[in-house]
């Protein structure tokens, strides 16, 4: 078997009805699973970004790049680089707290620069924006917790270099 | 005008005087506008829109131009789909048109409405839904560039009908750039270096080819280098049958000399074709031995099945162009003494004077047409022989589905190339399970007195499958002996055509020389053994070592 790898692509298209389910037919098609994908209008409203989050191997990658330039709404796609991107996400979590935990708590959010955004009086929910790694391993911190919920945004990202 | 005559003018404008077709509801206003150019545009109405998208196609691929089928919506659109998956599997340009219902009912489940844009998603190169007038126009000349431009291929537009019945005018069309596609020197000089560098090359030619009319620089190529070749059977008729250097077909059913020497070559000049697992049958081990350099006109086909040496994105004809001034003049003499060992010591099927095989069919097809003939199949064991026996000397003129293996194109496109060729002759191979498929399509060609000559070999059974059962299910023949009792002579006779019967070579000679000199359709049947079989045989996933040959 090869061996797969987390890949992430960001793709420009026309922002335009059916456009995404373009996309992710072809993925589906070809024989890739999407782990993760954000959308949304760039600076020019005629002009979305796709970013999606999909494994493959070193073999196939090109190959799904290429049938995804193919597509007559694609402008350009590209892989975003671990070493010159930037990713972040969002992340909601519910969790069960009475008061001592909600202390408790409040201390590791502080750490991770998370917010706590609903209050009741047996649960909280969180509010944490970072990179995938970060999200991660907070929830792993939230592992002595029981956590009720959780909602997570999907990678978006962009490259640092023009 | 209307959008209705907006579409026609658009036609008009883009080259278009044929096109197939089924009217319906939503489509009305589009037919009025076909009535009112009907001094113009010709309109071919079939039995069933899937006929209409095959003649739409088999046009296509006998006239190289784009083929253009109508629809109305709902099942009129589903009926195309066959159509034009099988359009896209073998990248034949053809532009589908279907009507749907009004802008206001779109979404609530109307009578006869389904999103076929959705349905046809991964089956077009593209698909447009129309729903605003202003966007007609443009609309419909970008689907005819898409569908003609780089690799073909179908394209759908879906257009609802109140934008056919709104008024407004047909604005200029924009110049559309051209794509130019130029190797580097760098890739020239590469492959011609691994050419000369080569001891065991080997042309492999598929479909690109003819898509991109390279034939005669190929040949070129092959007479200035001594260059060996073989083809996939989307590009039967590139070679001369004569010519030594032709070494026939490659792939599953193809010949041993061509697949021994993919396997042995050193070097592999692919051109426009995509190693499907019907010539490629074992991606891993397939021509192992050689360096590759592929060509094609699309970047995804690159690397896609089997790993190259080099791929050169281009369409074939201005590549081999480009190619031509860099490569020497040399003689391949101890390669061509080993092919053509190789071409005298394998199979040859064993003719039969007193009952009808498959292969002495197609050899007198071949000798007793001229060689402006049309051959159009459908898919099966019948199809395979006509790939293999029948000879082809000019691209366009074996006209199969390849790609999708869709039974019941062969009537349907057989019309549309007699549409677009009139003045040739148009012979239609079938089997009696595809003819059952489609053969409501006998109407078509009475109507229209189309002179298509319908050979249907039959051997009572459903045969490809009946073969595999035979040979790796333990003859457990599962639903592949249907038993059928129908007449072909009477039912021909019941559809206005004309029918024969072969039981033997003798009256197989007769009934052809007859059915040449009749005006409208004929149907031959033609009485074969049920043990046939396709010979010889590379079960998938093999490789030439496991080649059946009786």
């Amino acid at each position: 078997m090869l061996k797969e790898k987390r890949e992430i692509v960001s793709i420009l298209v026309d922002n335009r009805a059916n456009v995404l389910t373009r996309v992710t037919n072809l993925f589906g098609r070809r024989g890739y699973n999407i782990d993760s994908l954000t959308v949304s209008a760039t600076n020019n409203p005629d002009i979305s970004r796709i970013t999606i989050v999909f494994s493959c191997t070193d073999q196939s990658l090109p190959q799904i790049i290429a049938q995804t330039e193919k597509l007559e709404n694609v402008r350009s796609i590209f892989i975003l680089e671990h070493n010159n991107s930037l990713y972040r996400e969002l992340l909601l979590v519910k969790v069960r707290a009475n008061r001592a935990e909600r202390a408790e708590l409040k201390e590791f959010i502080e750490i991770y620069r998370g917010k706590i955004v609903d209050l009741s009086p047996s649960s909280i929910i969180i509010e944490l924006t970072g990179s995938p790694e970060k999200l991660d391993g907070f929830l792993d911190m939230l592992a002595d917790y029981q956590i009720m919920d959780i909602c997570r945004t999907g990678i978006t990202g962009i490259a640092r270099k023009e | 005008m209307t959008g209705a005559d907006m579409i026609c003018e658009l036609l008009l404008e883009q080259g278009v005087d044929t096109v197939f077709g089924y009217p319906g509801g939503a489509a009305l206003n589009i037919y009025n506008a076909l009535y009112q150019y009907k001094d113009r545009i010709r309109h071919i109405l079939t039995a069933h829109e899937q006929g209409a998208a095959h003649a739409a196609d088999g046009y296509a691929r006998a006239t190289g131009k784009t083929g253009v089928v109508f629809a109305t919506s709902g099942p009129g659109a589903t009926n195309l789909v066959t159509g034009i998956a099988t359009a896209y599997m073998d990248s034949i340009p053809l532009v589908a048109i279907t009507s749907n219902v009004v802008n206001d009912l779109i979404g609530r489940d109307a009578f006869q409405e389904v999103c076929i844009t959705g349905i046809t998603m991964p089956i077009t190169k593209h698909n447009f839904f129309v729903n605003r007038v202003e966007d007609l126009a443009h609309t419909v000349r970008e689907a005819f560039r898409i569908a003609s431009t780089g690799r073909r291929g179908p394209v759908l537009i879906d257009i609802t009908k109140d934008v056919t019945a709104a008024e407004s005018k047909l604005p200029p069309p924009q110049p559309a750039a051209q794509p130019i596609y130029t190797a580097t020197e760098e890739d020239i000089i590469r492959t011609s270096e691994l050419l000369s560098d080569s001891t065991h090359p080997v042309l492999l030619i598929g479909g690109g080819a003819i898509a991109s009319g390279a034939e005669d620089v190929i040949r070129q190529l092959m007479e200035r280098c001594d260059l060996p070749a073989t083809y996939t059977m989307m590009a039967a008729g590139i070679l001369d049958p004569e010519d030594p250097r032709n070494l026939g077909m490659a792939g599953m059913h193809g010949t041993p000399a061509a697949n021994r020497a993919l396997s042995e070559a050193d070097f592999i000049l692919a051109l426009g074709t995509r190693f499907s697992d019907r010539v490629a049958l074992n991606r891993e081990k397939f021509a192992k031995a050689a360096a590759i350099v592929q060509v094609d006109i699309d970047h995804s086909e690159i690397n896609k099945n089997i790993p190259v040496d080099l791929g050169i994105v281009q369409d074939v004809r201005s590549m081999v162009e480009q190619l031509l001034p860099y490569v020497k003049p040399r003689r391949l003499e101890r390669w061509h003494a080993k092919l053509a060992g190789w071409k005298e010591k394998y199979y040859k099927p064993s003719d039969d004077p007193d009952c009808l095989k498959p292969h002495q069919i197609m050899e007198i097809v071949s000798a007793m047409t001229d060689e402006k003939t049309i051959f159009v199949t459908d898919v099966g064991q019948h199809q395979m022989w006509a790939a293999q026996h029948l000879h082809h000397q000019h691209p366009r003129q074996f006209l199969t589905s390849g790609g999708l293996g869709t039974m019941g194109f062969g009537y349907g496109a057989a019309i549309g190339a007699q549409i677009g060729c009139p003045d040739r002759r148009v012979i239609h191979f079938t089997g009696d399970g595809s003819f059952h498929m489609n053969l409501n399509e006998a109407c078509t060609a009475v109507s229209y007195n189309l002179p298509i000559i319908s050979i249907i070999i039959n051997n009572q059974v459903l045969g490809m499958v009946y073969q595999w059962q035979t040979v790796f299910y333990n003859r457990c023949f599962s639903e592949t002996t249907p038993e059928r009792k129908t007449d072909f002579v009477k039912l021909a006779e019941a559809f206005g055509a004309v029918g024969y019967r072969a039981s033997t070579l003798e009256e197989f000679k007769t009934c052809l020389a007859k059915a040449l000199q009749q005006k409208g359709p004929v149907w031959i049947e033609c009485v074969i053994d049920r043990e046939e079989r396709v010979l010889p045989m590379i079960p998938n996933g093999g490789t030439f070592r496991d080649i059946i040959l009786e």
